[in-house]
């Protein structure tokens, strides 16, 4: 794919009267491809930009009216703390509470499914590795209803618990799909080693594939990570009482709190968001890898 | 243990108890309920739910908002295959050249997969501000103030504008498809095709395209699968408004069953969205269970 804008040259008259030599179109190439990837990355972050430019802002700019490409006159942090003291510093520990300990109850679960499902020849696999692969994709609105009335019947709705719950077994089915394709690729000859040495089976799961694993797990934590932290709909449906709400249900209440204040608005949006895109920078690696891996999302 | 003449191996079943018994309470259960409550009046107040046979779904049927709903989600679905595909493989094929900065180019046009759809939702809220918005602010500077407008609250194009927001953040998570499926086009494929003289379009055409036919197939299906869940964005910046213009059938589903108690109502609306997707879910797990054989 080296020469992806070798086209170029057929193009205009210009370069046609003299043939080019190999250099000048090494060099055309090379200035094709900054300006169109530097012209599409400046594109993706103008979002980016216009909230951190509003999250800088005073009230006087925003009541001004003035465009939302125009930076902050006098750029303040301000908003920021306003924000954390009015509630975001308790939704963003609520969300805290909420994802970790379901990231790794589905992390837990997925690895069990991967395990019987990876290394066991038995009647109805077939069957249940495509339940769980079918139940990942399915449109939330086909759960809504049964999982409120559920949680209500058995006094988790408007708990943490309940959400929690919720999000370990939705998202087996993905981390038992993604990890059972990364346990197959491990070699059986350890295992059946391990087994004629008379190892219990459990103890096989903890002592030798768990280990295996932590390269795929990590990758696995990563995304359920953000999936989880980033949710919206499930907290709007098993949780009613504002002390408990997650991040994300803060910031729409925001919104409503506060209308057209955008400045605090784009302040607590950033502070949401900081924790998912800090994690991504950090393990960027295990992000795309688990993505693509898994190749399929949410 | 031995069940008639067949010997059940114990062993999986046990792993598989715990994920399994979550499995069946959360997702599998919920499935054949929400079937279940959509042949219902179920009001979510009241327990005694009467069985209505296909009330439901015929009024659906002559439901206005049900069919603005449906339409808007084809064009969701439309323009879900239709843009992330072409622009997400040539971002690939563009990243993956070798060229230095290639890793911070892909790390920015990454960075809206890891948003919150909520955030999303506000920011391009900002965007399609009637007066100080970016976009037409943008317009008015480039000198075409004519095509400047309330972006959401324009009847005409609000669904666009809504899409836009969600292509947003699904191009690059296509382009992550394709970066990886180039890294399984054997160069040396491409470079015989070169020295037998194709040339770029050819080698295009002919060896990179039906060589990235399975992120092509995981692409597709789940852009299309996507577009039929969209549900945060519109519940955010537009809540289906105005007058239900840019309403889909995740967010009219919510609403009817959780704003106006209309559970029984509701189901039906997502048995529906469920039989939309189905075909394309079955087509995904069809084309996974296959290629999971092949390993």
């Amino acid at each position: 794919m080296s020469d992806y804008y070798s086209y170029g040259d057929s193009h205009g008259s210009l370069f046609r009267r003299a043939p080019l030599t190999r250099q000048q179109r090494r060099v055309i190439r090379t200035v094709l491809f900054y300006a169109t990837a530097l012209l599409v990355t400046a594109v993706w972050l103008v979002p980016f930009v216009i909230a951190v430019f509003t999250s800088l802002k005073t009230f006087s700019d925003i009541m001004a009216g003035l465009s939302m490409w125009r930076p902050p006159t006098a750029p303040t942090i301000q908003n920021f703390f306003e924000v954390w003291e009015t509630g975001m510093a308790m939704f963003f520990r609520n969300t805290t509470i909420i994802t970790v300990p379901s990231v790794i109850g589905a992390l837990g679960m997925g690895s069990l499914g991967a395990y019987a499902l990876a290394f066991h020849r038995f009647r109805g696999a077939r069957v249940v590795l495509m339940v769980f692969i079918a139940g990942m994709l399915i449109p939330f609105q086909m759960l809504l209803i049964p999982v409120f009335r559920f949680s209500n019947l058995v006094g988790l709705y408007d708990t943490w618990q309940g959400l929690i719950l919720f999000h370990i077994a939705f998202q087996t089915g993905f981390c038992t799909f993604f990890l059972r394709g990364f346990m197959k690729t491990m070699p059986v000859s350890i295992l059946q080693s391990a087994r004629i040495d008379g190892a219990r089976e459990l103890l096989i799961y903890r002592r030798l594939v768990l280990p295996l694993t932590k390269p795929a797990l990590a990758a696995l934590a990563i995304l359920q990570f953000t999936w989880i932290w980033n949710d919206y709909l499930w907290g709007l449906v098993l949780l009613q009482s504002d002390n408990l709400k997650p991040i994300t249900l803060g910031l729409v209440g925001l919104q409503g709190q506060f209308v057209s204040s955008y400045n605090l608005i784009a302040a607590g949006a950033i502070i949401a968001a900081s924790l998912p895109i800090a994690v991504f920078l950090a393990f960027q690696r295990h992000f795309i890898h688990g993505l693509t891996l898994g190749a399929v999302k949410e | 243990m031995i069940v008639g003449q067949r010997k059940i191996n114990l062993t999986p079943w046990a792993f598989l108890a715990l994920p399994l018994t979550f499995y069946l309470i959360w997702v599998i259960a919920p499935v054949v309920q929400t079937i279940g409550y959509s042949l219902t009046d179920y009001d979510g107040v009241t327990f005694d739910a009467a069985f209505i046979g296909l009330e439901n779904f015929r009024l659906l049927f002559t439901d206005r908002i049900f069919w603005t709903a449906l339409a808007n989600n084809v064009r969701w679905l439309i323009f879900f295959a239709l843009l992330p595909i072409p622009i997400g493989l040539g971002l690939a094929m563009l990243l993956n050249q070798g060229y230095q900065g290639s890793h911070f180019f892909r790390t920015v046009l990454f960075l809206p997969m890891t948003l919150s759809f909520v955030i999303i939702g506000q920011i391009w809220g900002w965007i399609y501000l009637p007066r100080a918005g970016a976009l037409n602010t943008l317009l008015e500077f480039i000198g075409m103030s004519g095509f400047t407008r309330p972006w959401l609250s324009d009847p005409g194009t609000v669904t666009y504008s809504l899409i836009a927001a969600g292509t947003w953040r699904q191009i690059p998570y296509v382009m992550i498809l394709y970066l990886a499926g180039l890294q399984s086009v054997p160069t040396d494929l491409v470079e015989a095709a070169m020295i037998d003289g194709a040339s770029w379009w050819q080698r295009f055409v002919r060896v990179v395209i039906p060589m990235l036919l399975p992120s092509t197939v995981v692409a597709v299906s789940i852009s299309i699968i996507d577009s039929l869940r969209a549900f945060d964005i519109v519940f955010v910046m537009t809540r289906g408004g105005p007058f239900n213009q840019s309403q889909v059938l995740a967010n009219f589903m919510y609403i009817e069953a959780f704003n106006n108690y209309r559970m029984g109502y509701g189901a039906a609306i997502a048995v529906i969205q469920f039989a939309v997707t189905f075909t394309f879910i079955y087509l995904y797990v069809n084309y996974t269970m296959k290629r999971e054989q092949a390993r």
